[in-house]
């Protein structure tokens, strides 16, 4: 029997625009924050699990500003679940026995960043001359196809359940104006302004039906977490136990052919298989869950991966999101947080940053926005590529 | 002289699309692999790919890196069981003209000349 591991400490930055920080000074606060929380220092940590997509840095470079233990570093990288895979590695770790405590640290200084795939087109050569393994002879994105992000993702949402009408833009708005409302209460979101469906459907298209508020939020932000193994856990003092929050099942899967998914990003049997293995690990059901933090980097993404995520019967995610029951005051309230359209994304922060959030309702510190009584919630993150990480997590019965 | 935009395009005689079919479990994908994504195998032969079929899903392209001329539509079409990643061309790009079932059918275009001359040629699926 592996060890079970459980979060010590954790903590989030606010998430938004830092001019006045670095890399590393979001790396650090969110690290520092995390390790005072686990009342445990750099000298505790045994291993760091570090991710930063798109900032060039290393766990190294955050060990020199907050302390060089010569401690192992796993730099990881894995599009937008590179958090979920930083945090892994921690649990990993702990489970081979290799180590007491971790440190997973995701930070992205994303702010007016634009498009993920570049704000300008390839350039087209003088010469025709097949390159690549399709052979192409100029730059292909707009021309055959796209490899922008909300175009992607709106296939994806409108491919739901074999290409079922009714996933149409008016349910995506509807699904973004829960998204914004919820945000209101995170006072650690980017955007905490309510839209109306209104203002939502006539924003600018970004690639329909994705208007921009339809889109996940580039913005600067870090978290971090402490983990620590079980045997450890019991021997500290009892109220660190009881604001432990034990990480039931930490996956990682990537996506298994399908037909077509060269073609298209098969987000949803990724999901699917994460999701089976997590509840099959926790021991739990979909039913058992107070509370979903779920990938909604596009308003669409969010319907795809109700159903992915076992929340509702298969097939029947619009009409279970018609019911009301992801809304806060639902039966299954999803991304109270405000999710990456209004909270924001900073890429390699989001997979550490959606597990904050679940644990801070598990530990009844989340505030206004506490989901009352939760005692499991699940976390979960896209990486196009793909890759989909679930972690769910329980309070401590202590 | 003319040039496909990718070597999948095969002009002549007339212009469809080649997929790489694994020998053993038939699965299709385009351009080179090293082996079968689906069952390994390490062989590969040539499929045609029907030039008719059906639009599953799509977007609607308003804002796109600068140089890539907007709007446009793209999506995925189920031409007889494979799908194929294509712009739809010939109509309007609007969600009142492109519809999920929507029947398109292999075009092909002209994308210009290279300085030696040599005409390069696109292709997208428009309605049938």
């Amino acid at each position: 029997m592996s060890e079970n591991v459980w979060i010590l400490g954790i903590h989030m930055t606010p998430f938004g625009k830092h001019a006045d920080k670095d890399v590393i000074d979001l790396a650090s606060e969110a690290a520092l924050a995390a390790m005072r929380d686990a009342n445990v220092t750099m000298k505790d940590i045994q291993i760091l699990g570090y991710g930063n997509l798109t900032g060039g840095t290393q766990g190294q470079s955050l060990q020199k500003n907050i302390g060089q233990t010569g401690i192992p570093v796993f730099n990881v990288s894995n599009a937008c679940a590179t958090g979920a895979t930083a945090l892994r590695t921690g649990v990993m770790a702990i489970k081979a026995g290799e180590a007491d405590y971790a440190l997973a640290v995701g930070v992205e200084k994303l702010a007016g960043a634009g498009l993920l795939t570049g704000n300008t087109a390839a350039e087209v050569p003088e010469n025709w001359t097949p390159k690549g393994r399709q052979g192409a002879i100029m730059p292909l994105d707009g021309r055959i196809g796209t490899v922008g992000m909300p175009g992607l993702f709106a296939q994806i949402g409108l491919a739901y359940n074999n290409s079922d009408p009714r996933a149409d833009f008016e349910l995506f708005a509807r699904i973004a104006e829960k998204s914004h409302s919820h945000s209101t209460l995170n006072p650690n979101a980017a955007y905490q302004s309510a839209m109306s469906l209104e203002q939502i459907m006539n924003d600018p298209m970004i690639s329909y039906p994705h208007t921009r508020s339809m889109c996940s939020a580039n913005c600067d932000g870090a978290a971090a977490a402490v983990l620590v193994s079980e045997t450890k856990l019991r021997t500290l003092p009892l109220e660190q136990q009881r604001r432990a929050v034990k990480i039931s099942a930490s996956i990682i899967a990537t996506d298994p052919w399908t037909d077509g998914n060269q073609e298209l990003a098969d987000v949803n049997t990724v999901t699917r298989n994460a999701s089976r293995d997590a509840y099959e690990q926790a021991g739990i059901g979909p039913e058992d869950l107070d509370l979903v933090e779920l990938h909604d980097c596009f308003a669409a993404a969010e319907l795809v991966h109700y159903d992915n995520l076992g929340l509702c019967a298969p097939g029947n995610a619009i009409d279970f999101f018609n019911t009301g029951a992801t809304w806060r005051t639902g039966k299954m309230p999803v991304n109270v947080s405000g999710g990456l359209q209004s909270k924001g994304h900073p890429i390699a922060a989001t997979g550490i940053a959606n597990v904050w959030e679940v644990a801070t309702h598990l530990r009844g510190e989340a505030g206004p926005r506490q989901i009352e009584g939760a005692k499991v919630g699940l976390a979960h993150v896209i990486g196009l590529g793909s890759t989909a990480g679930v972690h769910i997590l329980e309070k401590s019965g202590l | 002289m003319s040039i496909p935009i990718v070597d999948y395009l095969v002009l002549e005689p007339t212009p469809h699309l080649v997929a790489q079919e694994c020998t053993a479990c038939k699965a299709k994908v385009f351009g080179r692999h090293n082996a079968c994504p689906a069952c390994f195998n390490e062989s590969f032969a040539e499929y045609e790919v029907p030039t008719t079929g059906v639009l599953k899903t799509f977007t609607i392209v308003q804002f796109a890196a600068k140089g890539i001329p907007v709007p446009y539509a793209t999506g995925i079409i189920d031409c007889g069981g494979m799908d194929v990643a294509a712009n739809i061309t010939g109509v309007d790009p609007t969600p009142e003209v492109i519809t999920r079932g929507l029947e398109v059918q292999l075009t092909t275009f002209p994308l210009g000349k290279d300085a030696s001359g040599v005409e390069a040629i696109g292709f997208g699926f428009e309605p049938v």
